[in-house]
Parts: C-alpha cells; sequence; structure tokens
C-alpha cells in the first residue's frame, strides 16, 4: 500500500472505468443522453486506453463486457496490430480468438466487413478469420444465412474453398446440383416452394416474399427452423411457441416487461416460474449462500430506458431481483416507488433512494445490493448522505476491517457519456456496471476494487486470473 | 391581492443543465374541476376584443369543464365528464372568430387560451391612452389609444434545455403543478386541479410562452447549481435519526423555496381583475405592480370558493416589459400628463420623452414634440 503511487491510483481508477463503460454502453441512446454522446464518449473512451494501457485493453475481452465493445476492442487491436511485439501480439490473438468463440456470429461477420472497410488486412487479421472460420460448427448453414458477409469476408482474407462453396459463393447460378443438401435447397428454393421450408428463417423470409407466400402460412411451416430469439421476437405477433424455461434471465426479465399489466396477471404462474427457473439457473451452486441480502430497485420513470433500449434499466433490475432472492437465504426487495408486486411494474414515479436505503438499512443485511442508474432526485443526493453517515457513524462495523461491515455494492445499468463512467452514488460505496443480471455475482467481486482499497497491483493480478481462466490455461 | 398556493405541497427539484422543475403535489384533486388538452386543427385563431381584433397563434387551449355540486366525491372528478368532453376537434373548422378570451364552449364548459389572458391584461394595460388630448400626444394615440401594442416571447421549445427538461422530468405521484426555473430565475408556475390532468399537459409547457429574460438565459446554458444542503453526520446516532434529519430537510428546502425562490410570484400591491365565474370557480387574471428591477409576474388563476388556486400559469416579464409596464402606469396615475409624470419620476419632459422612445413608445408623441427634444438632447 506505501508503495502506491498517483500514477498507480490513476491508472486503476482508468481501468475500472473503461470497464464499467465496456460492459454498460452500447452505443445506443440512454435516457438522458442520446446515441451521438454515447458513441463519441465511448469512442474516446477506447482510444484512451488502447494508447495507454493496451495489456489491459486486451485484457478486458476477458471481462464481461458486452458484445459490442468485444467488437470494437478486437478491431482496435487488429487495426493496430503492429505496435506492439511479436510475444504480445501472440496473447491478444489468444484472447481476440477466445472472444469471437462466444461472440454471435452476425456480430463477428459485421466486425470482419468493418475490417474489410477499414482496409486492415494484416497478417494478424487474416489469421484470425481464417481460424474463426475453421473452427465454425456448420460452415455450410453460414455460408447460406451469412452468404453476403461470407462472401466479403472470403475475399477480403483470401481465404482457400471447396469447390462447391466457391462456386455456392460466386458462381451460383452455373451448378446444375449441388452435393451440399443445404446448398441444394438453397438452389431449389429459388424455383421450389416447399424448398424454403429447410433453410434458416432469415432467409427464407426472402423468398417466402419472392414466391408471394401468405405470411400466416410461412410462418406457421417454418416455426421448427426458428432460432430461440426469433420465436421470443414473433410469439406476440405470429402465435408461435415459446418455451419461456430456456430464455436467458434479463432477457427474460425484459420479455415480461414488454406484456400488458393484465396480461401479466393473467399469466403470472407461468410467468414467474420461468422467471424463478432461468435465475435458479443462473446462480447453480452458490444458490442460497448469500445470507440475508436486502435490495433497493429502481422503478422510476427513467427506468424507461430510451426507444432503442425499452425498459432495460428496469428489466436489469427485474433480473436481480430473482437472481438475488434464488442467491440469498433471506432475500428483502425495496422498489423505489413502493410497490411490491415485481411482475406488475413498470417505470413511473421519481427516484427516492435516499429514503428507501434508510429502510433498506433498517431490515439489518448482510449484503446491500442497490440497482440503480444513480439519479437520486427525491431529494437528490440524500442517497450520498445516508450512505456516507452510515459508513462512518452507523454501521456497526465502522471501526473495523471491511470485511466486517455490511457490503454495499451499487451497480448500475446506465453509462453516463458525460462522466466517461456509469454516475455514482458516495465515494465510499462501490459502483459497478452491469449489462445482464447474469453477471451479478462477478461484478459484485470486481466491485471491491472501486473502493479504491485495493491496489492496482491487485488488480492487475485479478485480471490476470480472469484471463487465464478465459483461455482456460493455468496463469 | 395574495393568493395562497394551499394544498401544494413543494416536492425535491429535479435538475437539468440550467433548467429546474419544482414540483407541487397536492394531497387530494381539487373537486368539481378538470383541465385538459384540446389541440386545435386550424393554426389560427381570431378573437374579437371589443373594437380591436386580436390574432394569436394557438397551438392549443384547455378546456375547463365542472361537475353541478354533485355531493358525492366519488363521482365528482373525472371520468364522467372526460366521457362527454373527449370528441375531438371538428374536423377542418374554417378560422374561428370568438368573442372573448374566455368563452363558454359548452353548458359545463369554458374555453381559454393558455396564458393568453394573462397577456391580453398586460398588453390592454392602460391601452385607451389619454383621457386628455395634452398637446404632446400624437393625435392618433389620442384617437385610438396603445392601438396596434405588441410584445414579442418565445416558445417554450426555444429555451435551451426545457424540452430535454420536461422529457426526462419523474413525475411524482400525486403532482398537479410545476414551477420552472431557468438559471435559478423563475419563469412559470403551472398548477392544474387534478393529477391526471398534469400527466396530460405536463407536455404543453414547451409550448408555452416565455420572455426573453428566460430564452437569454438558457442560451447562456450556466448549470444550475446544487441546491441540496448535506446533512451533517454529528448527532446522528441511528437510521431513526438520520430519517428525521431528511424529513428536516426536505421542510427546510420547502420553505426555502416558497419564501425565497418563489416569494415574487404573487405582488402583494399587484391587481386582480376577475374575468369570468364559472359555478363557484372564479377565472382571472394578476398583473404585478411593475417595480424597476425586480421580478414581475403575469398570469391567470382559477380559484374555488374558498380561495384555493386550482389551476395557475404565470408568465415572467422581462426587463423592457416591467419598464414599459411601469411607465404606462406612471402616465396614468398622473393623467397622461407629461409635465406631472416627469415630475413624480424626478425628470424634466425631454428625459421623460426619451425614455418612452426608448421604451418603444415614441409612437405616441407628436413627432415634432419627439424631435424637439431629441434637439435639446443633442446640444446639451
Amino acid at each position: 500500500m506505501m508503495s502506491e503511487t498517483f500514477a498507480d491510483l490513476v491508472a486503476c481508477e482508468d481501468v475500472l472505468m473503461f470497464v464499467n463503460a465496456a460492459i454498460t454502453s452500447t452505443g445506443q441512446r440512454e435516457f438522458h443522453h442520446d446515441a451521438g454522446e454515447q458513441r463519441l464518449s465511448l469512442d474516446f473512451l477506447h482510444e484512451y486506453m488502447l494508447e495507454n494501457y493496451r495489456e489491459v485493453y486486451a485484457a478486458a475481452l476477458a471481462l464481461d463486457v458486452n458484445d459490442h465493445n468485444a467488437a470494437i476492442i478486437v478491431r482496435n487491436l487488429l487495426v493496430r496490430a503492429g505496435e506492439v511485439g511479436v510475444e504480445r501480439r501472440r496473447r491478444e490473438g489468444l484472447l481476440i480468438a477466445r472472444r469471437l468463440e462466444t461472440l454471435p456470429p452476425q456480430r463477428v461477420y459485421r466486425l470482419f466487413r468493418e475490417l474489410r472497410r477499414l482496409g486492415v488486412n494484416n497478417r494478424r487479421t487474416r489469421a484470425v478469420i481464417r481460424d474463426w472460420m475453421a473452427a465454425r460448427r456448420d460452415p455450410a448453414f453460414d455460408f447460406v444465412k451469412y452468404r453476403g458477409a461470407v462472401k466479403d469476408v472470403v475475399r477480403h482474407a483470401h481465404l482457400r474453398l471447396g469447390d462447391e462453396q466457391h462456386d455456392f459463393l460466386f458462381t451460383p447460378h452455373r451448378v446444375k446440383s449441388f452435393r451440399t443438401p443445404i446448398f441444394e435447397q438453397w438452389r431449389r428454393a429459388h424455383y421450389e416452394q416447399a424448398a424454403i421450408y429447410e433453410l434458416p428463417y432469415t432467409v427464407a423470409e426472402g423468398f417466402a416474399a419472392k414466391h408471394g407466400i401468405a405470411r400466416e402460412v410461412f410462418l406457421e411451416r417454418i416455426e421448427p427452423k426458428m432460432t430461440r430469439l426469433e420465436r421470443l421476437r414473433l410469439h406476440k405477433s405470429a402465435d408461435v411457441q415459446v418455451d419461456l424455461g430456456e430464455m436467458p434471465l434479463t432477457r427474460l426479465a425484459s420479455y415480461v416487461l414488454s406484456l400488458p399489466l393484465d396480461e401479466r396477471a393473467e399469466r403470472r404462474a407461468e410467468l414467474s416460474r420461468a422467471l424463478r427457473t432461468a435465475a435458479r439457473r443462473v446462480a447453480g451452486a452458490a444458490r442460497g449462500s448469500w445470507g440475508r441480502v436486502t435490495a433497493v430497485l429502481d422503478d422510476s420513470y427513467s427506468s424507461l430506458g430510451s426507444g432503442q433500449k425499452r425498459r432495460r434499466p428496469l428489466a436489469v433490475a427485474l433480473a436481480a431481483h430473482y437472481l438475488l432472492e434464488a442467491l440469498a437465504r433471506e432475500f428483502t426487495p425495496l422498489w423505489t416507488s413502493g410497490r411490491t408486486d415485481e411482475l406488475l411494474l413498470y417505470p413511473s414515479g421519481p427516484t427516492p433512494l435516499g429514503l428507501r436505503i434508510i429502510d433498506a438499512l433498517g431490515t439489518g443485511p448482510e449484503r446491500l445490493l442497490i440497482v440503480s442508474d444513480g439519479w437520486d432526485n427525491a431529494p437528490p443526493g440524500l442517497a450520498a448522505d445516508v450512505l456516507r453517515v452510515w459508513r462512518t457513524r452507523l454501521d456497526p462495523g465502522h471501526r473495523l476491517a471491511p470485511g466486517h461491515r455490511v457490503l454495499i455494492v451499487h451497480l448500475n445499468p446506465v453509462y453516463e457519456a458525460g462522466d466517461f463512467d456509469v454516475r455514482r452514488l458516495a465515494p465510499g460505496v462501490p459502483t459497478a456496471g452491469v449489462r445482464d443480471a447474469e453477471n451479478l455475482p462477478t461484478l459484485v467481486e470486481l466491485a471491491r476494487f472501486a473502493e479504491g482499497r485495493v491496489g492496482l497491483d491487485k488488480l492487475q493480478a485479478h485480471l490476470d486470473d480472469r484471463a487465464a481462466r478465459f483461455l482456460g490455461v493455468p496463469a | 391581492m395574495t393568493f395562497a398556493l394551499d394544498g401544494l405541497e413543494t416536492g425535491p427539484a429535479q435538475v437539468w443543465s440550467s433548467v429546474r422543475l419544482v414540483p407541487l403535489i397536492r394531497d387530494e384533486p381539487v373537486p368539481h374541476l378538470r383541465l385538459h388538452r384540446k389541440a386545435y386543427q386550424e393554426p389560427v385563431s381570431v378573437v374579437d376584443v371589443g373594437g380591436a381584433v386580436y390574432v394569436s397563434f394557438v397551438p392549443h387551449a384547455f378546456v375547463a369543464s365542472w361537475s353541478d355540486g354533485d355531493p358525492r366525491p366519488a363521482a365528482s372528478y373525472g371520468t364522467r365528464l372526460l366521457e362527454r368532453d373527449t370528441g375531438d376537434a371538428p374536423p377542418r373548422m374554417p378560422v374561428r372568430v370568438t368573442r372573448r378570451m374566455a368563452r363558454r364552449a359548452g353548458k359545463d364548459r369554458l374555453r381559454f387560451l393558455p396564458l393568453h389572458l394573462a397577456v391580453e391584461g398586460y398588453l390592454a394595460l392602460h391601452f385607451g391612452g389619454p383621457e386628455t388630448a395634452w398637446e404632446e400626444w400624437a393625435r392618433k394615440t389620442v384617437a385610438h389609444g396603445l392601438s396596434p401594442r405588441c410584445e414579442e416571447t418565445y416558445l417554450g421549445l426555444q429555451v435551451r434545455g426545457l424540452e430535454d427538461a420536461l422529457r426526462i422530468f419523474e413525475i411524482h405521484p400525486g403532482q398537479c403543478g410545476v414551477m420552472v426555473y431557468v438559471a435559478d430565475a423563475l419563469a412559470s408556475a403551472f398548477v392544474v386541479p387534478h393529477p391526471d390532468d398534469y400527466r396530460a399537459l405536463h407536455p404543453t409547457l414547451v409550448e408555452d410562452l416565455f420572455g426573453e429574460l428566460i430564452y437569454m438565459y438558457g442560451l447562456l446554458g450556466a448549470p444550475a447549481a446544487d441546491l441540496s444542503a448535506r446533512i451533517d453526520g454529528t448527532g446522528i446516532g441511528s437510521l431513526d435519526d438520520l430519517r428525521a434529519a431528511a424529513e428536516l430537510r426536505q421542510e427546510e428546502w420547502a420553505s426555502f423555496h416558497d419564501g425565497v425562490m418563489a416569494g415574487r410570484l404573487f405582488d402583494a400591491d399587484g391587481s386582480r381583475q376577475v374575468v369570468q365565474h364559472l359555478r363557484g370557480f372564479e377565472l382571472s387574471r394578476f398583473l404585478p405592480s411593475f417595480a424597476l428591477r425586480e421580478e414581475n409576474h403575469i398570469g391567470e388563476t382559477i380559484t374555488d370558493e374558498a380561495g384555493r388556486v386550482a389551476y395557475l400559469k404565470s408568465f415572467r416579464l422581462s426587463d423592457a416589459q416591467v419598464r414599459r409596464g411601469y411607465l404606462l402606469k406612471k402616465l396614468a396615475e398622473h393623467d397622461w400628463r407629461l409635465s406631472a409624470t416627469a415630475a413624480a419620476l424626478g425628470a424634466d419632459k425631454a428625459a421623460l420623452a426619451l425614455r418612452l422612445e426608448r421604451a418603444g413608445f415614441g409612437y405616441l408623441l407628436r413627432q415634432d414634440v419627439l424631435d424637439h427634444y431629441r434637439a435639446q438632447r443633442r446640444t446639451t
């Protein structure tokens, strides 16, 4: 601790700031700031990190940064691949390859096309593209579903293809018939209606329009080919069956909040069972191990999000509610509006965070979690005062070591473009960005560093450890 | 003339850059009166104000409806009345010619244009002009009064930051009004009888009028300061103490706001004029005393029998407008006699004439008289 320099502290803060931003921001409009401000702010942060802390910047791929930021990081690392030595580049390559595996394919293709647009075609980039394409489980499926993108990528990276793959991409009309079944179905789908139902939904949709097939007929027959998310999207408009039991927790919460209140009340049993199942799946072995937990959850009007992120902050809070319920032995949820039926929530009213935190501390919790965008306005600044007074005077363990005190963590789902960080409540209480409630346990762990008590070397060690686990090799 | 904003509690403010919005919250709505918005399809309406024709751009108008003293409180506000009134404005109506600013729009409804009553009150201030034909006044002034009399205002959309501030404002449960501050100058006070009305009319604030001062303050964009006082940790030994301290701080804020920030909204020396009675409610407008270099608000109110404010909308005059009001008031007090007015203001006739000209009233004086005073000023 004594050897800690001022520069170290700044570095520590910078890193956490970037991690928070990369977890929360998606460059989309938020309740308070528009998309332009978000992008400008985020691009600056990326540039800053790449220039000053390249190693940490690459290591951020191992953390729970969201897909949007992961793609930007990979792009920036590849654009400036030549600036570091071979050893570092190899490590970056490992991280990139590992992260690309977890990204959804459409995002990866978009990233590759972006690299093409930027004219980035160094050896490392070609190797990354080649390895990723080679590792695809069903390349033929990709060729059909993302045909345009695959074509661009193949051209850009000079990939070697089999004869049939080459013909499929570049000279499909010269071929009488393909041996690969899905290619053949794609060829037949041009003139035969029955063949389109063997293709992926997005591709078949185009053929259906071409053949003038009625929407209802098409949806009914294509249903088995839909992905999980396509089902969820079309569930309302087209009576498609959807299995809520296998949905990820936060997405499920978003779905529940998108339903009208009457329908939520009608389907209460089904919805709450699905949410509980999803939460238990996330909690896994840690179920019931968190002791007495109280949560202050924000359902004020600002949890509405924006047209691009509809009710996202509220969905995160709702998902956190169910996850904490599963993690805790004893759980008390306190919504800012004072409502108690979590299934019938909607964004409304001001944010009396301060008063709710007093209520929450009154329940004598071992852990207190606050999920809010941090715009504490009824009255403004009370939450900071309450937390400060609690930390300095009222906490039963305030004279003891950090481990003995009530653990208070603030999780913020909204990136504040003006501050280059998520909005904080009080200096003594760590704040971490959150995008999916599923990451809540790891974020609470990371939030320790934001308290400023753990130094840069510990943070570095933590990042190394996470990277090692991410890559699946011992550190 | 004073109103009390009884039954309205001041809530914690919400700030967005230079705009501060202070909610006013009612425990229970004012019975028997509802306000709602009526968007007119045709943009221009012409109102006939005896002799002169008053043309205004009307983006929307409020309709006040009231119920016939139904003793049962459950039925007294709301649904029944609204159902009867929710019919859309008739499609493609010709430009409407209405006789008065406030007018009965049905058996139990009164239609009035927001703020126009107040603005009209200000514009028509001593509109008649001099009653005695003193020689300095132009012939037109004596014959036609101050006509044409015009003032410029800005649309709420043009006040920078106001639109965003209203969009992100989190409406409190039970909120029936708001005070709008720009750079902590009170720009407008807005009160309605029922929380649902407020919810419906909250976005209409961007279509309201704001004075030049408020527009300029918005343009300068100095962020409004954090006015919250911190809770001092000393003496707090339990969560109950902390809660009590928070409540105390809220009360302090409310009394500070009501006393200091909004203290000049109602001018004790101002005047009030009742425009119309509607079954126990009074529609009236108020004018300030036009004290120079101070806050002056004009506005309109609906009060119930007990004097409670059910509806309020105010407009802050900018300094130039206050000066004009002040000069007109002084002239009227001295029967439009230049010499007497000048003496009362501690100046000579030439100075007063030039002051009138600077205030935009040069056209009231005879051209040769004004030229004479100008020449006099040049030589000295």
